[in-house]
């Protein structure tokens, strides 16, 4: 994407965020194989060797942010992928569709809004990861085994995000069908799916993109909440939620590893800030030519 | 209105089929443990708590019960119904979310006020960055480190139960933040563009002070996005409660809806799931009232 057209906030947040996935993707190559095993040394606060401290385990705590970082980054963009799917196609139905098609898809979507979806998802993932173990078992699904959970989270999540995305799309599509290149395909005998695929889709691109970058970020806190609840990424696995979780468990008054919660702490802080600005900035700028 | 509310039944029955179901279709029962029960004692049980016979006898049954008012036993907390626990639970919640609730939209609705009231300066620009941060600040990294700052570095306040004020301050402060800030651009937007609109060139050109203007005339239109955010606001504060509960301790239902997860104690979960949908309609409907109320012009 030109970055030109991106404020200076917005820059920022980008190479931030370039940064980030570079450090999470590379970064745990560069630590020595010591370190990705358990030691006496439990609790260390940050030093040198261990600059955000290490784990009840003796674990180094930077390793383990980056490595949970992959988990939260990969649930994040894949969950919101998923929900931009279901999201553009609902709306795009639904604003292309007659006014009683549209009524109804668009109650239908309030409705989901004030219900506690995160609440049914946490039901469906735990009722359900078993289920889907047991057939990767069974069918010899070896990849699916051990990361059953990951992708069960990463489809249940996709499926409650893409509300946000199918009232813009909607929007977006009732003021496009109006214009009068529409209006001539129509009357050229364009079909109803050419005329979605051809003139409409393509300029809701921008728009899209932009909800994209606001819909990683719900995605990521999401499964962070289900981790840190012990309900989502589970170990060996880790994520930023459960590390915080951990981090959330080590402090008490008597003695509190602080750096167990202000490293991960940070790690997410800044992802969800960048994209938050990133896509700030991207909506204005898109907003500001729509006018 | 009408259709509404009668849409309401409708929804509460889909709530209460999914949840059923995907209760009783998963693998693995609340008496599954390390040591197999013997076939007769385990008959009984199932038999208590009306864990057997066809699934759809179970569905049915269910649902009668539920119209009665009967959220049934809890299969892990012995001897003691879905309704007694939620009857003690409950009102733990509804006061740490309703707390928030106002909270979170006092401080939302200045916020927002306060910088659309000063376009273009550097007010505003600091009030909107104070938003982006703390939308990015969710109630599991702040609760944690609003203890190990307040409570357990400076000691001014418990660091979790539940009782005193002083024990709800943090909660709710932490479950309210990232919402207060949704809600302060939410108005900040509304109101920017509210006060390009004639009747506020009106008002203006009338000689009214700016303050009245901002404050008495253009807010009231603007507060409307708002007025239409609190359903989805009040849903997340009631899913939100859940790690703020645990996080701070306290004996709210927020803690027993996890626990019934873990230990798979359905008709604890369905009975959460349920009063809390229902709670949540009740609201939703409340909020569209007065919405209609506040906007005459939608029902001319």
């Amino acid at each position: 994407m030109n970055t030109g057209i991106l404020s200076p906030s917005g820059r920022v947040a980008a190479i931030v965020l370039s940064a980030m996935g570079l450090l999470v993707l590379a970064g745990p190559l560069f630590f020595p194989a010591s370190y990705h095993l358990p030691s006496p040394l439990t609790y260390a606060p940050p030093s040198l060797a261990h600059p955000c401290g290490t784990d009840l385990n003796g674990r180094d705590l930077l390793l383990r942010i980056l490595e949970g970082g992959r988990i939260s980054l990969l649930v994040g963009i894949c969950g919101a992928a998923i929900s931009l799917f279901i999201g553009t196609a609902y709306g795009l139905i639904a604003g292309s569709s007659g006014r009683g098609t549209d009524n109804a898809m668009m109650r239908a979507v309030d409705i989901l809004y004030s219900v506690p979806r995160l609440i049914f998802i946490l039901i469906f993932i735990n009722a359900f990861n078993e289920r889907l173990q047991l057939a990767a078992n069974s069918q010899g699904w070896d990849w699916l085994v051990g990361s059953s959970r990951l992708v069960i989270l990463i489809l249940s999540l996709g499926v409650i995000e893409w509300l946000t995305m199918a009232r813009i799309v909607r929007g977006q599509t009732l003021t496009l069908r109006e214009r009068s290149y529409v209006s001539a395909a129509r009357v050229l005998g364009e079909g109803y799916w050419t005329i979605l695929a051809k003139h409409i889709l393509p300029n809701l691109a921008g728009i899209i993109l932009v909800y994209l970058t606001l819909a990683i970020p719900s995605v990521i806190i999401d499964e962070a909440f289900l981790s840190f609840l012990g309900l989502g990424v589970q170990a060996p696995q880790s994520s930023w939620g459960s590390l915080l979780s951990e981090g959330a468990a080590s402090i008490n008054p008597l003695r509190s590893a602080w750096w167990m919660l202000l490293f991960p702490a940070l790690a997410l802080l800044t992802t969800l800030l960048a994209l938050y600005t990133l896509g700030d900035s991207m909506r204005r700028k898109i907003g500001a030519k729509g006018h | 209105m009408l259709r509404r509310l009668a849409s309401l039944p409708v929804v509460l029955l889909c709530v209460v089929t999914i949840t059923f179901f995907l209760l009783r279709l998963s693998p693995g029962g609340p008496f599954d443990s390390e040591r197999k029960l013997p076939a007769a004692i385990e008959k009984q049980l199932l038999a208590k708590y009306k864990l057997d016979g066809p699934i759809l006898t179970q569905y049915t049954g269910y649902l009668n019960d539920l119209i009665h008012g009967d959220l049934r036993l809890s299969t892990k907390y012995r001897n003691r119904s879905v309704n007694e626990i939620l009857a003690q639970t409950l009102p733990v919640t509804l006061t740490l979310g309703l707390t928030s609730l106002i909270l979170a939209i006092t401080a939302g609705v200045w916020l927002g006020a306060f910088a659309a009231a000063r376009p273009g300066t550097i007010a505003e620009g600091v009030a909107l960055a104070i938003t982006l941060l703390a939308i990015s600040l969710p109630s599991f990294v702040l609760g944690p480190l609003f203890i190990l700052i307040f409570s357990i570095k400076l000691s001014w306040l418990p660091v979790g139960g539940w009782g005193t004020p002083a024990q709800l301050l943090l909660p709710a402060v932490t479950l309210a933040i990232p919402y207060a800030a949704v809600i302060a651009r939410l108005l900040h937007d509304s109101l920017r563009e509210t006060l390009s609109e004639d009747f506020v060139r009106t008002a203006r050109a009338k000689g009214l002070p700016e303050r009245s203007v901002v404050y008495r005339h253009a807010l009231r239109v603007a507060i409307l996005p708002v007025v239409s955010y609190l359903g989805p606001l009040a849903a997340n504060l009631l899913t939100g409660s859940i790690v703020v509960e645990t996080i701070f301790h306290i004996p709210g239902a927020g803690g027993f809806f996890v626990n019934s997860i873990l230990n798979r104690d359905g008709f604890l979960l369905g009975g959460v799931v349920i009063v809390y949908c229902v709670l949540l309609m009740i609201f939703n409907l409340l909020v569209d009232l007065s919405y209609r109320l506040l906007d005459r012009r939608i029902q001319q």
